[in-house]
């Protein structure tokens, strides 16, 4: 048995050499607005960039940008080195990646959270209306006055699909419950604005929410914290944040970043690196909700008997969670 | 009736917590506005004020250090300020802009230096914050609203009040009194700089637990607005603070709301503060007369 295993390691590893990849592999990541260390979005991409690193031993660049416009610059001067794979996370890159990628054939990028139609980009998205469904469900069953709130980043329709699964997730377990709704602006800026945030959740405990969602990068974490300033009850978003507040925070809606931004970078040192279009729901375990010591306390044996029986469901496709995206309308 | 109450008082105290920075800053603006300096830097001034404030704050581990680092930035930015227009009679607005071009990198330099969290600064605890105290208002809400009758007073009542106001209508007559008109600019805008610093503390230690990137967000600009708004009086600058925050609750409370089928322009609202000043400096609303000798450097004659 032992021996059949390092003779197929043998064989990948001789495949690897010979194969269709003679490049080196370099792969190059590029955060998004919040930074590396926001503890959202960003952070999950770094911990799959690690991950990569500690797998394999290749060491790999980063990017921080401090400004929307830097993307583009960002992009060049990667490829200009000889980067390759280059893997971005965020929907406010694409027009760069589309850009820079038409341009240079050559180089494999891998773009998270948007969608590109060429023959060098790999566009990997999320089922966010999936995980959004079952950190709905928690949440009305969390609340006691009946009223859940949404805080989303910038008004676009990828926003608009968390707040549409997460509402329906309410619906499903409470009929009854109340949704009230924030965008925090129309701008990139409505990504960065934690102070923004925290005022929104405030005005929203005001009328009588209880537990708040955020999907708005680091805006979020001020809704968060507000929440914890009140003892109100608050779902982060991408990341697992549940470690952020221990105590106030129900869940986070978890999108696995970090998991496709090692892959990006192991599919091409493998020679298995493909372009195309890939959108990943709770079945490949692209989206989730997130129960850890943090929130334990908080999450009652029936409400994690509802949200598994809502997952499992949701997996076998006997609920279907509508995707706002496909019709540009919610319907809840 | 109850009703009733659920409504007003969250957004009364909505109202109140997003006017704090505005009154903070136009009160500041106001003390160097009527001694005759133009002050734009306001919004850089309560930018460095936040980030110092969080970071002295998180540095230290003491709320109070965080404060009086904000006021001690806020205060280095204004003297820079008084140095380029009292000094070196520099062009006032151009200073003052270069304050908030400064401001804005230099924070955000520091900030993804020292921290690595695209801008932000660590989160503080609880205990080292200025959380709220009476009626879910933090301590600094209640310092800006004494700060709003303490500049009432000092500017209105007080034979220093009196001196500001001339530097600012008519510096030569200072100047023929044997005062120098500098010293009276001098400490204005050192008073500026302790408002200004106060607005970014609360900002980042009070409201927030943290500094972000840009979170002044151009209140440092609404609060200039407040203040030509309320015709560089205190107390109607106050009004006009009070109307701003009023807006801006609005703003977040109406999103997505329709009345009578139509949807309610919350991006109008948000602009209504800008709109509402130009149409005032236009001459619509009243006429807002700016002290006589604001952006005229004062050059003692010979």
């Amino acid at each position: 048995m032992k021996a059949t295993a390092r003779i197929v390691g043998t064989l990948v590893a001789l495949a690897a050499l010979t194969g269709a990849s003679p490049r080196p592999v370099a792969p190059a990541y590029v955060y998004s607005m919040g930074g590396k260390f926001d503890r959202s979005f960003s952070q999950a991409l770094y911990e799959g960039a690690e991950a990569f690193k500690r797998q394999t031993g290749i060491p790999y660049v980063d990017f921080e940008i401090s400004n929307e416009t830097q993307f583009e610059q960002v992009y060049r001067r990667f490829v200009s080195r000889g980067r390759d794979p280059i893997i971005g996370v965020g929907f406010s890159q694409t027009d760069a990646v589309k850009r820079i990628a038409k341009k240079f054939p050559n180089t494999r990028f891998t773009l998270i959270d948007g969608n590109i139609d060429l023959p060098n980009v790999m566009s990997v998205e999320f089922r966010e209306e999936e995980g959004s469904f079952l950190v709905g469900v928690l949440a009305a069953m969390a609340s006691k006055t009946g009223k859940i709130g949404f805080i989303g980043g910038m008004d676009i329709p990828l926003i608009r699909r968390f707040a549409c699964g997460y509402a329906q997730g309410m619906k499903y377990a409470d009929s009854k419950a109340v949704l009230i709704q924030n965008m925090a602006g129309t701008t990139p800026d409505a990504w960065t604005n934690p102070a923004r945030g925290g005022e929104i959740a405030q005005q929203q405990f005001d009328r009588g929410v209880d537990v708040v969602y955020a999907a708005a990068g680091s805006t979020g974490s001020g809704a968060l914290q507000a929440a914890a300033d009140r003892g109100k009850l608050a779902i982060g978003v991408d990341s697992n944040q549940n470690y952020m507040h221990p105590g106030t925070m129900l869940t986070s809606m978890v999108k696995r970043v970090d998991l496709v931004g090692a892959k990006a970078a192991m599919d091409a040192k493998n020679g298995g690196w493909k372009p195309g279009h890939a959108v990943l729901g709770l079945k490949d375990g692209g989206v989730d909700w997130a129960y850890d010591q943090y929130n334990k306390a908080l999450i009652t044996p029936a409400m994690k008997a509802k949200v598994d029986q809502a997952k499992a469901d949701i997996i076998s496709g006997k609920l279907k969670v509508h995707d706002y995206q496909s019709d540009g309308r919610c319907g809840v | 009736m109850n009703e009733l109450f659920a409504i007003l008082l969250p957004t009364l105290s909505g109202t109140l917590r997003l006017a704090t920075p505005l009154m903070l800053c136009a009160m500041g603006g106001l003390f160097s506005e009527r001694a005759g300096v133009i002050d734009v830097g306001l919004e850089g001034k309560m930018l460095a004020a936040a980030f110092a404030s969080a970071t002295i704050a998180w540095a230290t581990q003491s709320g109070w250090l965080g404060l009086a680092g904000g006021i001690g930035v806020a205060c280095v930015m204004a003297l820079l300020h008084s140095l380029a227009c009292i000094t070196y009679r520099g062009n006032q607005v151009v200073s003052g802009v270069a304050i908030n071009i400064l401001a804005s990198g230099l924070t955000m330099v520091f900030a993804v230096a020292w921290f690595h969290r695209g801008g932000q600064t660590p989160g503080l605890d609880t205990a080292l914050r200025f959380m709220p105290v009476l009626f879910g208002q933090s301590l600094l809400v209640y310092v800006a609203l004494a700060g709003v009758g303490a500049t009432w007073w000092l500017v209105g009542r007080t034979r220093f009040g009196l001196r500001l106001r001339a530097a600012g209508e008519e510096p030569a007559a200072l100047d023929a009194a044997g005062l120098s008109v500098a010293w009276v600019r001098y400490r204005a805008l050192l008073i500026t700089g302790v408002f200004t610093g106060i607005a970014g503390a609360y900002l980042s230690i009070a409201a927030n637990a943290n500094f972000s990137r840009e979170m002044t967000a151009g209140q440092g600009y609404i609060a200039l607005a407040a203040l030509i708004f309320g015709k560089w009086r205190p107390l109607s600058a106050f009004a006009a603070c009070l109307l701003f925050g009023l807006l801006d609750t609005l703003a977040i409370r109406l999103q997505g709301v329709s009345i009578g089928g139509v949807l309610v322009p919350v991006q109008l609202i948000q602009a209504l503060p800008y709109i509402l000043t130009i149409t005032l400096l236009a001459g619509f609303i009243g006429r807002a007369v700016a002290p006589k000798a604001i952006g005229q450097p004062y050059e003692k004659a010979h």
